[in-house]
């Protein structure tokens, strides 16, 4: 039985005609009680039972996916990693992320084909390259590698940007984050679920909670369509469906849900290698490795539980796209789809305890929840194993919408939020 | 391109409209607490499924109340503000 991924199982494996693979996480039944329950199989809640099997010894756990496990957001994202965020606790936390993204492969014995290409976003005025020193400023002091691009250092980067005289969106200049990038999305859910289950956690999916079990006004499990299973600590890292189960435990989250669309081209030969964000337009792009361009935009403005995009969002993405590379006006789109993703009033998540004791949330991530599965998973696991914040999680409990000290990122993004 | 409703203007494209937040959340009175403050400003129902939101027909500047589906995004119907949306 081959349970190890190397370059020497591949080749015993390929003498042995492929018949010794085991299946890369176990599907048991759900068992009537665990230490805890996670309740969402996307990336983050994969990454909760992972590193509370590893970091806290924690492994009688159960995750409980209602459909299939990365088929939510962590399977329709456009996979951008990147850490260049403004304010000094998202950089803690997203800094985490993409540290925890450089050794994942090894970690999980997984290839999630981290491509460290570099993340250009574009400034396309004076104010605009302003505005990008100062952020560079801030990203820099915040320990971030980051650097203030001129107009030949894109030219040098991205040569087929639209820099003609009459370009509605003249190129000043940009940031640029060498080590962000893309990774594998569905391997980074499927390398956390493998590594997870070895542990000992049960992922069960298709198993969808109905309700909360609370008692004396504590959750202590969940009601699901495979019955009740208990739990005294219970974590959920559900995006695009936070306030629906929040619904259902009593309280309410400064959440609204809209669908993000994305779209991917036709397969080309290489011609894009590196991530081109241009905030004027709220259009990125970037080239996976089949040679497909994924080009990402900004919200639909319509609150929404639909996973499909509307139509005049994609129609001005795509306008924002051939602005930016007329070369592509060629280009047959292959496919569109859209995610429901958290929005929050600040842009930046919301992890800690809920206002139902026992209950701990990870969600709120909005547009950028990819790139922050590491850390969305440490920090899940962290309260889940301690009932106490993780320093980098405290400034992001629910409390900072009473408070007032919300951590506005709305900017830092780098598109619309 | 959907069609939404506007009770002043007819149907019109869904790019001329701006959402402007859930119906019924009202403005409380002055002196709260900080909790239900933060209440009003920030935590939503957010439903999936049938919802009554605030909208903006923005050509021509009239808000307005509209009853609309989350899911599949079927418009159920449209209406000028009326005294709940007020708190009367």
């Amino acid at each position: 039985m081959t349970r190890h991924y190397s370059a020497l199982s591949l080749f015993k494996e390929g003498i042995a005609g492929q018949t010794g693979w085991v299946k890369a996480w176990r599907s048991p039944d759900p068992k009537p009680r665990y230490d805890a329950i996670i309740i969402g199989g996307g990336g983050h809640g994969l990454a909760t039972a992972y590193y509370l099997a590893k970091n806290h010894g924690v492994t009688n756990v159960a995750l409980l996916e209602k459909g299939w496990i990365g088929g939510g957001n962590t399977g329709r994202n456009t996979t951008v990693v990147r850490s260049n965020y403004f304010y000094p606790e998202s950089a803690a936390i997203y800094g985490l992320a993409h540290s925890l993204y450089k050794t994942l492969s090894k970690d999980l014995n997984y290839n999630v084909m981290l491509s460290q290409r570099g993340i250009l976003t574009l400034a396309h005025s004076e104010a605009a390259m302003e505005t990008a020193a100062r952020s560079v400023n801030a990203i820099q002091v915040n320990g971030i590698d980051c650097e203030l691009f001129s107009l030949e250092d894109v030219r040098r980067v991205v040569p087929i940007y639209n820099f003609s005289p009459d370009a509605r969106y003249p190129v000043y200049g940009g940031t640029w984050q060498p080590s962000g990038g893309t990774a594998r999305h569905d391997a980074v859910a499927w390398g956390y679920a493998r590594a997870a289950s070895r542990l000992g956690v049960d992922i069960i999916q298709n198993c969808e909670i109905t309700d909360f079990i609370i008692e004396n006004g504590r959750c202590r499990g969940v009601v699901t369509s495979r019955g009740a299973i208990r739990a005294e600590r219970t974590g959920m890292a559900v995006a695009g469906h936070s306030s629906v189960l929040a619904a259902k435990a009593g309280f309410r989250l400064p959440v609204n849900s809209y669908a993000l669309q994305a779209c991917v081209s036709e397969p080309v030969k290489p011609i894009v290698d590196t991530v081109v964000i241009s905030p004027d337009t709220s259009v990125y792009v970037s080239q996976s490795d089949k040679g497909e361009l994924v080009i990402g935009g900004a919200l639909d403005r319509i609150p929404s539980y639909g996973q499909r995009g509307n139509l005049p969002v994609l129609e001005g993405v795509i306008a924002g796209m051939l602005e930016m590379f007329p070369i592509f006006g060629q280009l047959k789109m292959m496919r569109q789809w859209a995610g429901i993703v958290d929005v929050v009033p600040d842009s930046s998540p919301i992890i800690g305890e809920s206002p139902l004791p026992g209950l701990f949330l990870n969600c709120g991530w909005g547009t950028g929840g990819f790139k922050a599965i590491p850390a969305g998973g440490t920090l899940l696991a962290h309260l889940l194993a301690t009932g106490q914040h993780h320093d980098v999680s405290r400034p992001f409990d629910l409390d900072r919408f009473a408070s007032g000290r919300l951590i506005d990122e709305a900017a830092g993004s780098g598109i619309a939020h | 391109m959907q069609l939404f409703p506007c009770p002043f203007c007819g149907p019109r494209e869904e790019s001329e409209f701006q959402y402007g937040g859930e119906a019924g959340n009202l403005r409380p009175d002055r002196d709260v607490t900080a909790e239900r403050w933060a209440d009003y400003l920030h935590m939503r129902d957010n439903p999936k499924g049938p919802t009554r939101e605030i909208w903006v027909h923005m050509t021509c500047g009239e808000f307005f109340a509209m009853s609309r589906d989350s899911v599949n995004h079927k418009v159920s119907g449209s209406s000028v503000l009326g005294d709940v949306e007020h708190g009367r």
